[in-house]
């Protein structure tokens, strides 16, 4: 198992699109460095036979017909967008 | 009856004051807002209140429907259409509901009135209600001590007579333990029971929608409503509902409820302990045998819940990108200063410490050290849950170690906070229902000297039973913390507000 020392703040904040202050990462580094630690104890159980589970009851595929149905309104959709023009959501430039 | 004395009501006798046209349901919702204006100054359960938009739906409410004119509070984070949905989160805070949630419909179909939002814990997370972004939320036994939490807005609300009942959510102990901590009943249903769409998702694989009320049979009732199968839910179970109500007042004679002595664990407080232990007592007494029962793996679950939830929060949150919906930063000078500043500016402090443990664990080099570990004990702490009730009909519990914590106490150690769901969360990871029952008092010294001489108040903190079933086993737990319930007179106990 890892090692609780091996968790990077600062590298996993930007995998996470969320970016952090200094003194937040210090913070979370220390606190997520205990938990990581109380966590160690999972190391002790013997997983060798056991399914990993994903649900606590088993789900498969569920399938529905592909029928048409009513539902939001372009309107109702962008209602709360932060940035609309023209019925379309405006993102922040992608390309230069 | 004085108007004035319609909110302290349970469900089931205002629907009968309600049947006997003795009171209109305009009348039920104006005497709950004229409570609610008295009361939240001091406990601030409400994030949102619309009693236009429910005064309209209740004056053409059909009493005779099974929640005919009865009006019921809904933690924020389930969508209402027209309302705020803000999940107690900045990043949310101009956010109108665009649609009902399923349960919402079946509320509305049922003849409940929703009326308000309550407050939460950020997307659910916490158990305190203090890491919401808006605004603390007080414990009506105690204003210097937490609801509990994450729904321990609609637990306040319910226990201050400040609402008739509400909605929460539990995906590690969100309903039972402010349930317990507030001294009202709260329902974890099965996984599946009930459908989760429209409700803003924390953790997929464990949240559930269930009711906070003043009484069990209330909650029956709310889930009598509530309940099946919904094509717009995959996760949720096409099976048959019963009538909740239909095992209430049935004795226990022969049931077999099973104590886990892995339970007894140390920093129990000892008022909780005894309270138990007499709750224990008072069910042996009512036909039920005691019998010992052991969940072997139950200290690894806080572990295993922290990276399956987180896990399942990072991937879940985001969807908060600042693009559809939501706050989005100003001035975003590329794209990933775009999503970087959205969200730093968007989410609160323990919703970041969740987002980062999520990522980090499904991490390349650490998803199978961490993630898929967890989900096999995850597997571990099922099995001990089947193999024990292959003796038992149902496990009883405390719901929470201790009572109702102060204000601010637990807010910078976040691993002590996670550890106020240690009896709560392998429910959830298992995937069966639980109930929280008021089962007592603890004294505590009160936060206001009581006379000039200095010495101080005590203030009655309420202790929770918990009482699990197994998966969709949800009219025998109703039936047990029904008949301790009736014999005790704990649920008419209400704080002085």
């Amino acid at each position: 198992m890892a090692k609780a020392s091996d968790l990077d703040v600062a590298y996993v904040s930007k995998l996470a699109r969320l970016n952090l202050t200094d003194e937040e990462t210090q913070l979370f580094q220390k606190q997520l460095a205990d938990v990581l630690k109380y966590a160690e104890k999972l190391r002790e159980v013997d997983v060798s036979h056991v399914e990993a589970t994903a649900h606590a009851i088993p789900i498969f595929n569920v399938f529905r017909e592909d029928e048409p149905r009513d539902w939001f309104t372009a309107q109702e959709a962008l209602s709360n967008a932060p940035h609309i023009a023209n019925q379309l959501f405006i993102v922040t430039k992608v390309v230069e | 009856m004085s108007r004035s004395d319609l909110p302290a009501l349970t469900i089931a006798d205002l629907q009968s004051l309600l049947r006997r046209k003795e009171v209109s349901p305009r009348e039920v919702l104006d005497a709950l807002c004229a409570r609610i204006e008295t009361l939240e100054p001091k406990i601030d359960a409400y994030l949102s209140i619309d009693f236009q938009a429910a005064a309209k739906e209740a004056d053409k409410v059909d009493v005779d429907l099974p929640l005919g004119g009865v009006p019921i509070a809904i933690k924020d984070i389930i969508n209402v259409k027209g309302q705020p949905c803000t999940c107690g989160s900045k990043i949310l805070a101009n956010y109108r509901s665009p649609y009902d949630a399923t349960v919402i419909q079946k509320l509305r179909a049922a003849g409940a009135v929703p009326f308000g939002k309550t407050n939460m814990d950020e997307f659910a997370m916490g158990s305190s209600t203090e890491n919401s972004s808006v605004k603390v939320t007080r414990n009506p036994w105690d204003m210097s001590r937490v609801p509990g939490g994450s729904s321990g807005g609609s637990a306040a609300a319910v226990a201050a007579d400040a609402a008739f009942g509400g909605l929460g959510t539990d995906t590690g102990g969100s309903i039972r333990q402010p349930a317990s901590l507030c001294g009202v009943v709260g329902v974890k249903p099965s996984y599946g029971r009930v459908s989760r769409f429209g409700l803003v998702a924390f953790a997929s694989s464990l949240d559930q929608v269930g009711p906070l009320t003043k009484t069990v049979r209330d909650s029956a009732l709310i889930m009598n409503a509530m309940a099946g199968h919904d094509p717009q839910d995959s996760t949720s179970l096409n099976e048959p509902v019963p009538d909740y109500t239909k095992n209430l007042g049935r004795d226990l004679k022969g049931m077999r409820l099973g104590l886990p002595k892995e339970y007894m664990i140390e920093g129990i407080d000892p008022e909780v302990k005894s309270a138990v232990d007499v709750a224990l007592k008072q069910l042996q007494s009512l036909g039920a045998e005691i019998v010992d029962v052991s969940l072997p793996h139950t200290d690894y679950g806080i572990a295993v819940y922290y990276f399956l939830a987180t896990a399942e929060a990072s991937a879940n949150l985001a969807r908060f990108d600042g693009v559809r919906y939501g706050y989005r930063a100003k001035d975003p000078k590329d794209l990933l200063d775009h999503y970087g500043r959205t969200r730093e500016e968007g989410f609160g402090a323990e919703v970041k410490r969740r987002i980062i443990l999520g990522t980090y664990v499904l991490s390349s080099g650490y998803y199978d050290a961490y993630y898929v570990r967890a989900q096999k004990v995850r597997e571990l702490i099922r099995q001990d849950f089947v193999k024990a009730f292959e003796k038992v009909d149902a496990i009883v519990s405390p719901t929470s170690p201790v009572p109702a914590f102060k204000l601010g106490e637990r807010t910078a150690d976040p691993l002590a906070m996670y550890l106020a769901d240690i009896f709560t969360n392998t429910g959830n990871l298992a995937g069966i229902c639980g109930i929280s029952v008021p089962c007592g008092f603890a004294k505590v010294n009160g936060n206001q000297p009581r006379n000039d001489r200095g010495s101080r108040s005590l203030s009655e903190l309420p202790i929770g039973l918990q009482v699990l079933g197994k998966a969709l086993d949800e009219a025998r737990i109703f039936q047990i913390a029904h008949a301790y319930e009736q014999s005790t007179d704990w649920h008419k106990q209400r704080p002085k507000v």
